[in-house]
């Protein structure tokens, strides 16, 4: 039976017990480091933020390595392109939004800060 | 293809694939390619979604914000139930992978029942939000948070419609070849969607609060 599912799919080799375990504790204690963060507020609301932000990206690494079984071979390496591509395109679309739109705030004058955006239904 | 024209396809599938697979070039690893594109084409929907809620963050217009409306405790909930789904679904693929169709099913119902709670949850804690008055019209910052985290709901809510669906088709076939290939698209979903929701958790609910 086991022949086939490795014709099934390429990187079949990599669903075991000890990959999803390991990487369901890893993912459980980075979400309750995040959350013990913001929570408990052992630090300024700045060091949390990056603190917060940096567990969030290493836990989407783990779980794309351990759930979603991304490795260099999968598919020839398609898989992993895929991914990259679609890594870099979402750091475009939203670190170049928040950077021009802030940008904007910022340069507009005081007073017609707040008024003109938050009057947006 | 033709395997559903044999009366019992337990012993003809394994023949049948390795066929198929020399023949096309990795029939069903292509169909898993393809999938794995429509789900990174769909985090660029969720791309856009997050970049429309960070740039409308601050735009309350007079309506209650994060501080306000975010409850950490039963977002907590929440992401413990989802992430113990993702072990749930991996469960299942193990089972998958040893041919043990009842346990196939067993983890799958499991799963389904955690994305229910999930959503159910949600359900819950939006309609919180709208008993204060917290409706999507109140401001853009709340159209923007409903949108994004309304649409990740929606794809649980059909992911729970397909592990459904998924139980339906192993009843009537067992562990045919189309439902295996089947079964590693439903995982792939599942556990992307989990992936979407460590974005959500920390930067709707942890960064707002904050």
């Amino acid at each position: 039976m086991s022949d086939h599912v490795h014709e099934d799919s390429g990187d079949a080799a990599h669903f075991t017990l000890r990959t999803y375990l390991t990487g369901f504790l890893v993912s459980a204690l980075l979400t309750l480091a995040a959350f013990w963060a913001v929570m408990a507020r052992p630090f300024s609301a700045r060091v949390a933020a990056v603190l917060v932000v940096t567990l969030a990206i290493a836990q989407i690494l783990v779980q794309t390595r351990a759930f979603l079984h991304v490795n260099a071979r999968a598919q020839g390496g398609w898989i992993l392109v895929a991914y990259v591509f679609t890594a870099v395109l979402l750091l475009i679309a939203i670190g170049g939004s928040l950077w021009i739109m802030f940008h904007l705030n910022t340069n507009m004058m005081p007073g017609m800060m707040s008024d003109p955006m938050s009057q947006a239904p | 293809m033709s395997a559903s024209t044999h009366p019992e396809g337990v012993a003809t599938p394994p023949v049948f694939y390795q066929v198929e697979g020399e023949g096309h070039g990795h029939a069903g690893g292509g169909t898993l390619l393809g999938f794995w594109i429509y789900l990174m084409s769909d985090a660029l929907i969720f791309a856009t979604l997050f970049a429309t809620y960070g740039v409308l963050s601050r735009n309350f217009a007079g309506a209650p914000g994060p501080h306000e409306l975010f409850d950490l405790r039963v977002v907590a909930v929440n992401t413990a139930i989802l992430l113990v789904s993702a072990l749930t679904c991996g469960l299942s693929m193990i089972a998958l992978q040893g041919g043990k169709v009842r346990a196939v099913r067993l983890w799958l119902v499991v799963t389904a029942l955690l994305g229910i709670a999930f959503v159910g949850i949600e359900l819950y804690e939006f309609g919180h939000m709208v008993a204060e008055g917290a409706t999507p019209r109140r401001s853009a910052y709340l159209s923007a948070f409903f949108t994004l985290v309304g649409t990740h709901g929606l794809h649980v809510t059909f992911g729970v419609l397909w592990i459904a669906v998924m139980l339906l088709q192993l009843g009537q076939r067992g562990l045919h070849p189309d439902n295996r290939r089947r079964l590693l698209c439903l995982s792939m979903f599942w556990h992307f969607l989990d992936v979407i929701w460590i974005g959500v958790f920390t930067f709707v609910y942890l960064l707002g609060v904050l």
